[in-house]
């Protein structure tokens, strides 16, 4: 279904009140929308939602498409902020600008490059979409940083992802080096990790730079 | 260590042989077997890195050594590493022994590797061995040998073993610099095309050059615009296109390149056993950083540690000893009869054996007070480094020091600042970022009272013990509420936090006896002399009258704190060496002048107050005096401040009497 920027925002704001705090309705006026809203009616006209005296309610369809536009909007400032390391309010404003160009499939061949993410940068969940249900059930674990490992297990370095170049080595110098193997000893207070006969201990926000490859015993 | 600053210039004759490797894979003790127990430990010119050099005799010539700091790339990051390579570059040693871990062999090999492609004449000392076997790890070093071109020898330093080896392997070192290494061919062209531009001469091979000047290396950069001149640019040029060409990716290709070159060099070289042994240590070390386990763990080794064995055991029953008898009953009344029978003059009699005299005061505060604080402080520190206890004190710690805006890297200048704050300044060099450095600087000039004080307050205030719970809760909140502001307002980034944990080991005796001599002959050399000067200055104040008014002048001082106008000398005192302005204090409960809630404010106040000058000189060297002069401030004011409230607080809650 083709909206309008306009429309998909009023979605996301609706999905966040209604799924996400529990409101029963959207007051439009959050959004400071005039009454007669041209997106509004479009909405209506596609009996996505429901003006009842005043107030926003989805319909079930429009609960779906709420669903997959939030999970764009998610996706896009994951992208900003894990591929493009754009940060902070730019980051933000250029998923918002982006979010609307993942139409027609884009959406899903952007979630299998980021790896199916549970989360967005501010840690609110993105809604699975097929694809991060299919690739669970085929038992493809993936990659995920090393913050996701329960103490013990074990897997493959796969990459690290860091833009300072002076960590990277630092860590590179540590034996963190694509194809070794890494257990994972501990997760707190610090992380401690084992790659060879040495062990190692690093904080939360170097953890999450160490991208792992999960390796099923 | 400005005491004992040996240059790096050495007769052209004396042969150098370096040791260069990872941290924590036995150098030091390689560094102490080879030149026996004699060190000199000095700055290296121009940065606050030390380099320990010792004399050593080897098939009947005579050797430098010399230890650098650990280095985990010839490519370097840190201050550290820099040093150690600027030994390599600048002092053409005639033998590099690389010293690495056995059981991380595999790794650490990629740096042996380095350093043969640097053109550099290397001995390989595969050490630790005795672990490795332990392990169930074994090695087959000739094969090892035959593939490098170069001396391999196994060792084991901490028990002796290799060494005779390792000397024959360094006398008998010929000009072969190991066999060629090969990268793939993409690399190859890369680095041809790099070094044909390499006109200059260096120390390292151009292929060497080539790689670190790819990999960005500012110094080497530095250097190769300065052997080139005007040819430089044309190399630069080529260095930004391949860099462009090869992205992001360099870094990860060679290291990728050199990871599987030492997999081909140690095939068939290890064999590991199937499975992985548990060795007490292990078990000790997960015991030591899970929280459940590990802080009372901590609590027991600082209990045990610090409050019986140094607290009680040394200013306890050793300063009890050596100063109340020896020192009182019997040198300091035979000194005095012997030198007021001697000398005629009144005043050298006061200088020497007076009130304030360098012997009666001077000699007994260091030797009866001071020296078996600090001793014991240090034989306690040291079995904890040896154990590899500190890094995972550290850990452990890292979450709640980064609400300080540190990381848990600071907790070693911290716990020996519990020890010597002065050398514990000196240390924050060690952390990653000026910020990192500047808090901890500020946290040990505070809140952290140093073993010689603390172990004065604690018998101070051992009489009072709500007095004591309450100088605990003041450093304590004020160490937090300091911290928490400095974290939050100091500009600058969160640190990050990484550190390898060594295996947990027994400390070995000699090894600590050595490090706490070391120790205790660079504390002796920097404040055996204030000491004196101390006293000095004590004396002049006393036959000039300058003492006097000095206390009257700070009369209003110590009244809008509660404390009668004596203690001003104690803080006098405390401006030469806070332990000696402890001591002070305990002179003045000995004779009956502070009651509990006054020798409370006291001993707050002096904690926290200046610190000692051997500490707020080193503040200037590794700080500068900008941030050392604001700290200065900030510390003098808080310290009083902080007693002006807790006296008033006492007095009117009566908490203390």
């Amino acid at each position: 279904m083709k909206l309008s920027e306009h429309a998909e925002e009023i979605l996301e704001a609706m999905w966040i009140a209604i799924e996400e705090e529990g409101a029963a309705f959207y007051d439009p006026a959050r959004m400071q929308l005039p009454e007669d809203d041209a997106a509004c009616r479009e909405l209506t006209a596609k009996s996505l939602v429901e003006l009842r005296h005043g107030m926003l309610y989805f319909r079930q369809e429009g609960r779906e498409e709420g669903k997959k536009t939030i999970r764009r909007h998610r996706l896009a400032e994951r992208l900003m902020m894990d591929v493009f390391n754009i940060k902070g309010d730019e980051g933000d404003d250029k998923a918002c600008q982006f979010e609307h160009l993942l139409n027609e499939g884009v959406d899903t061949k952007l979630c299998t490059m980021l790896n199916h993410p549970a989360t967005c940068p501010h840690g609110k969940p993105i809604p699975p979409g097929d694809c991060c249900i299919e690739a669970r059930q085929q038992g493809d674990l993936g990659v995920v940083p090393l913050t996701e490992f329960r103490s013990g297990q074990e897997g493959e370095i796969a990459y690290i992802q860091t833009d300072d170049s002076k960590k990277m080595q630092k860590l590179m110098a540590m034996g963190v080096l694509p194809g070794n193997r890494i257990i994972l000893v501990q997760s707190f207070p610090s992380y401690i990790f084992r790659v060879g006969f040495s062990e190692f201990a690093i904080d939360t926000a170097l953890a999450r730079e160490i991208f792992v490859r999960k390796i099923e015993r | 260590m400005s005491a004992s600053a040996v240059t790096p210039d050495t007769p052209q004759s004396l042969r150098r042989v370096a040791l260069v490797g990872n941290p924590n894979v036995g150098k030091s003790v390689l560094f102490n077997a080879l030149t026996g127990s004699y060190v000199t430990v000095s700055n290296y010119p121009g940065t606050s890195v030390e380099v320990s050099r010792g004399n050593a005799t080897i098939a009947d010539e005579a050797w430098q050594v010399i230890d650098t700091p650990g280095m985990y790339a010839v490519h370097t990051i840190t201050e550290e590493e820099r040093v150690a390579r600027e030994i390599l570059l600048n002092e053409k040693p005639d033998v590099v022994l690389h010293v690495l871990d056995a059981r991380n062999l595999e790794r650490m090999l990629a740096m042996t590797i380095q350093l043969i492609e640097a053109g550099l004449p290397v001995v390989l000392v595969v050490n630790i061995m005795d672990e490795a076997e332990r392990m169930g790890l074994s090695f087959d070093l000739s094969l090892l040998q035959q593939r490098l071109g170069i001396p391999v020898i196994a060792a084991a330093t901490a028990r002796k073993r290799g060494i005779e080896e390792i000397k024959t392997a360094i006398a008998g070192l010929g000009t072969s610099c190991g066999l060629p290494i090969s990268y793939s061919r993409l690399l190859e062209r890369d680095i041809a095309e790099v070094s044909r531009l390499l006109l200059g001469s260096y120390v390292l091979s151009r292929r060497a050059m080539a790689l670190l000047l790819l990999q960005g290396d500012e110094e080497v950069s530095g250097l190769a615009a300065q052997q080139e001149g005007e040819r430089y640019p044309a190399l630069a040029e080529k260095v930004r296109e391949i860099a462009f060409e090869r992205r992001e990716s360099f870094h990860l290709d060679l290291s990728m390149e050199r990871k599987e070159i030492v997999t081909r060099l140690v095939r068939g070289v290890i064999s590991l056993p199937d499975k992985r042994r548990e060795t007490w240590g292990s078990r000790l070390s997960t015991l030591a950083v899970q929280p459940l386990t590990g802080i009372p763990l901590l609590l027991l080794t600082l209990y045990f540690g610090l409050y019986k064995f140094v607290g009680d055991f040394g200013a306890g029953t050793l300063v009890d000893f050596l100063e109340g008898e020896l020192f009182e009953k019997l040198f300091n009344p035979w000194i005095t009869n012997l030198l007021t029978g001697w000398i005629p003059w009144w005043w050298l009699q006061e200088l020497l054996v007076g009130e304030y005299g360098i012997i009666t005061l001077g000699l007994r505060y260091a030797v009866g007070i001071i020296l078996p604080i600090v001793t014991t402080f240090f034989i306690f520190f040291s079995i904890l480094e040896d154990a590899g206890y500190l890094p995972r004190l550290a850990l452990l710690v890292d979450r709640g020091f980064k609400w300080f805006g540190l990381s848990g890297r600071s907790v070693i200048p911290m716990v020996l600042g519990f020890g010597c704050s002065t050398m514990a300044t000196m240390v924050t060099r060690t952390l990653e970022t000026v910020r990192e450095r500047v808090i901890a600087t500020l946290l040990l000039a505070l809140a952290i009272p140093c073993s010689a004080q603390l172990g004065v307050i604690l018998a101070l205030l051992a009489r009072t013990p709500g007095g004591l719970l309450v100088w605990i809760a003041c450093m304590t909140l004020l160490f937090v509420l300091v911290g928490v502001l400095a974290g939050k307002l100091l500009p600058g980034e969160a640190p990050m936090f990484y550190m390898e944990l060594p295996p947990m080991r027994l400390p070995q005796l000699s090894n600590v006896l050595t490090k706490t001599y070391t120790r205790m002959q660079w504390y002796f050399l920097e404040i055996l002399p204030l000491f004196v000067l101390a006293s000095v200055l004590m004396w002049l104040g006393k036959i000039t009258g300058g003492m006097e008014k000095l206390v009257n002048a700070m009369t209003p001082l110590m009244q809008g704190i509660g404390l009668p106008k004596e203690a001003a000398i104690a803080f006098i005192f405390g401006f030469f060496r806070r332990d000696y302005g402890a001591a002070g204090l305990y002179d003045l409960q000995s004779k009956g002048l502070l009651d509990g809630r006054q020798l409370t404010v006291a001993a707050v106040t002096l904690t926290l107050f200046i610190p000692c000058v051997a500490q707020f000189l080193m503040m200037l060297k590794e700080r500068g005096w900008k941030v050392s002069l604001a700290i200065f401030v900030f510390v003098s004011l808080l310290a009083f401040g902080s007693g002006y409230l807790l006296n008033q607080l006492l007095v009117t809650t009566r908490l203390l009497g």
